[in-house]
């Protein structure tokens, strides 16, 4: 088959490769109709996530139809189904609490190590993610294997098409837990920074939870615009002082919810931000936190952090005055996807969600390497890719 | 894992496997092994005694816990029956049971080889405990147990192991120390990860994409896995 594979930093090639086959019982088989690029796979194509591979295939946000299943598999060929980028078995502790992302038994034993030594406890299996969460081939390819099929994939109906559901996967979920996590009230003033796909369905989960403002902050017009347009007021950091700014919008008090839809990659020339640009440059596994940093900053004492963009490793410089001092509450993680397909899937029946308002560009898989390319180097009117294996190059 | 910064200060305690064990479990046995040196006085906690930052005398000890969202019973019985165990165990080709408790384990070597151990059953509290010790003139000398004891709430059971071994001198230890102790620690720790998921999920978790790439086929090949 052929299949998006990483071979270095800003090296991703469309090769060809053995097909995917039924390993363990409860596996099933998918054959792509449509699959995402996020900002997760920025990371890899930047090279800094570690656990990378020659060869390995990327692409967590999926979906296509049923052409195999295991002997304990309960999906049924022909299937038309959505997969959780998180691969979750169901049975252990963090599963039953619905901490899917957490699952103790999705990452292969052998390869729990790194991610133990660097968290403290092991990270679960992701798809496309690394051999840090796994190892697992993702599904920017024409087919794909996934385990724990009777888990984590839903079924949808025929009657929605693949832009309206493919979100579930990954990002729709992200940018609802992403507000869930910042325990939205109804008076809250809430800052969002990052106006890409998952601050977008963040400021729209914040507004749908009954925010009483939501402020978008990026430096791409275009992606402002796209905020603005869900009904979020905007700040842009190249144009005006954030902390200053939403002083004043949260009238004096400091916001009462953060939403860090940014995370280890942050823009700007901020002094902080640059001294951590050259960190990764020579590959010292630092995040850039300059986001983080100023959502601790900007947020009020008592009030809420949320963050669903990304970090990896460590940082320096951390602010843990105002950490504590601000009696603040964080709350974040990788999304725990299988607890919100359902509903979700419900409000994109319903007609209450959009979820195609963002989706800038539709590429055969043998584009996807423009694909990375311009999704990383024309961010404002690239918004989002998604790759179509079926499609005609 | 345990780290043993000391390692190499009790050599020659001439303590048997036995009591290699006992010191490792309990941090009472260890204060009393540890009071008949002068050094530093044991301050005593409640720690597992194989987190200790001492060393055991000859042996090496390794432990590790996991929690496994399954009844005591049903994990001790799949435990007790020894031949269950390669299916979760890497480096165990076979474990061939006899009728009087022996049991004898092939464990894999580099270049197709493979060492024997026999052991027998040293001590069975049913539903709580089994320990096995190598029997006279094995040739590893080493000892086991593993403990089954009911995790809060629904949490299941929390199943300990611990291995005491005298790491191998010779052609066979050089031939073991590659093949099964190299990282004992390690290999522990993945062999109970690999116990918990066929308990609660009912397979082994793998990111191959095929059958031929997954471990254990390459294992049984002789390729190399990363
Ligand atoms: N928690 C999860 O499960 C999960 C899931 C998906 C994505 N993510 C993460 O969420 C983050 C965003 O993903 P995305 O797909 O929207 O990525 P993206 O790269 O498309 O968007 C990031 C946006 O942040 C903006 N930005 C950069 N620096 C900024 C700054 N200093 N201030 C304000 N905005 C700034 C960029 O201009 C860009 O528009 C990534 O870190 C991604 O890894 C997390
Ligand atoms: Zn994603
Ligand atoms: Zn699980």
């Amino acid at each position: 088959m052929r299949a998006l594979t990483w071979h270095g930093t800003h090296d991703v090639r469309v090769d060809t490769v053995d097909d995917p086959e039924i390993v363990n019982p409860r596996d099933a088989i998918i054959k792509i109709t449509s699959t995402a690029i996020c900002g997760s796979d920025l990371h890899l194509y930047d090279g800094v996530i570690p656990g990378c591979k020659p060869g390995d295939i990327l692409g967590h946000e999926f979906m296509g139809e049923v052409v195999e299943t295991g002997p304990k598999s309960t999906l049924q060929k022909g299937q038309r189904v959505v997969v959780p980028f998180t691969i979750s078995c169901g049975g252990c502790f963090h599963c039953k609490v619905e901490q899917f992302s957490a699952c103790e038994n999705s990452n292969p034993a052998e390869k729990q190590d790194m991610s133990a030594v660097l968290y403290g406890q092991p990270m679960a299996g992701l798809f496309g993610y690394s051999h840090l969460t796994g190892g697992y081939s993702g599904g920017q390819a024409e087919y794909v294997r996934v385990p724990f099929s009777d888990i984590g994939p839903i079924v949808v109906p025929d009657h929605l098409d693949d832009d309206k559901v493919l979100f579930l996967s990954d990002i729709l979920p992200t940018g609802w837990m992403a507000a869930e996590n910042a325990d939205i009230q109804p008076d809250d003033t809430v800052a969002v920074w990052g106006c890409g796909p998952v601050g977008l369905f963040a400021i729209q989960s914040a507004l749908a939870m009954g925010a009483a403002k939501v402020i978008a902050i990026d430096h791409f017009p275009h992606r402002l615009e796209l905020a603005r347009s869900l009904g979020a007021e905007t700040i842009n950091f190249r144009e005006s002082h954030v902390l200053d700014a939403l002083m004043e919008m949260s009238g004096g008090i400091g916001v009462d919810a953060v939403i860090d839809a940014v995370g280890m990659e942050a823009h700007g020339f901020a002094f902080d931000n640059m001294m951590e640009v050259a960190k990764q440059k020579i590959g010292i596994g630092a995040d850039r936190a300059h986001v983080l940093r100023q959502a601790i900053m900007a947020v009020r004492f008592g009030g809420k952090v949320s963050i669903p963009g990304v970090y990896g490793g460590l940082t320096d410089k951390f602010p843990t005055g105002a950490l504590m001092e601000k009696g603040i509450q964080i709350k974040s993680g990788q999304t725990h996807v299988q607890k919100y397909t359902k509903p979700l899937l419900e409000k994109i029946e319903n007609g209450s969600f959009d979820t195609t308002f963002l989706i800038s560009h539709r590429l055969p898989l043998e584009d996807a390497a423009r694909g990375y390319k311009c999704f990383k180097e024309e961010q404002d009117s690239w918004t989002k890719v998604i790759l179509k294996p079926g499609m005609a190059a | 894992m345990a780290s043993h910064n000391d390692k190499g200060s009790g050599s020659g305690s001439g303590f048997g496997t036995a009591a290699g064990i006992g010191l490792a479990l309990g941090a009472a046995a260890l204060g009393t092994f540890l009071a008949a040196r002068p050094k530093r006085e044991w301050q005593g906690d409640d720690a597992p005694g194989f987190t200790a930052r001492r060393s055991f005398g000859k042996y090496d000890v390794v432990g590790r816990t996991v929690t496994i969202r399954k009844p005591r019973p049903e994990l001790f019985a799949f435990w007790r029956d020894f031949q269950n165990l390669p299916k979760v165990m890497e480096n165990v080709d076979s474990i061939r049971t006899s009728g009087d408790g022996r049991s004898i384990w092939t464990i894999r070597a580099p270049a197709g080889r493979t060492v024997e151990v026999e052991t027998e059953i040293a001590r069975e509290i049913d539903g709580e405990l089994i320990a096995w010790r190598s029997v006279e003139g094995s040739e590893i000398d080493t000892e086991g147990r593993v403990t089954f004891e009911d995790a809060p709430g629904e949490r299941g059971t929390r199943v300990g192991l611990i291995i005491a071994y005298d790491p191998p001198g010779g052609e066979i230890g050089r031939l073991i120390a590659k093949a099964f102790m190299r990282e004992p620690a390690m290999q522990a720790r993945h062999d109970l990860k690999r116990l918990k998921m066929l308990m609660e999920t009912g397979e082994i978790a793998t990111s191959a994409r095929r059958k031929d790439e997954t471990r254990a086929a390459q294992q049984h090949s002789g390729q190399e896995t990363t």
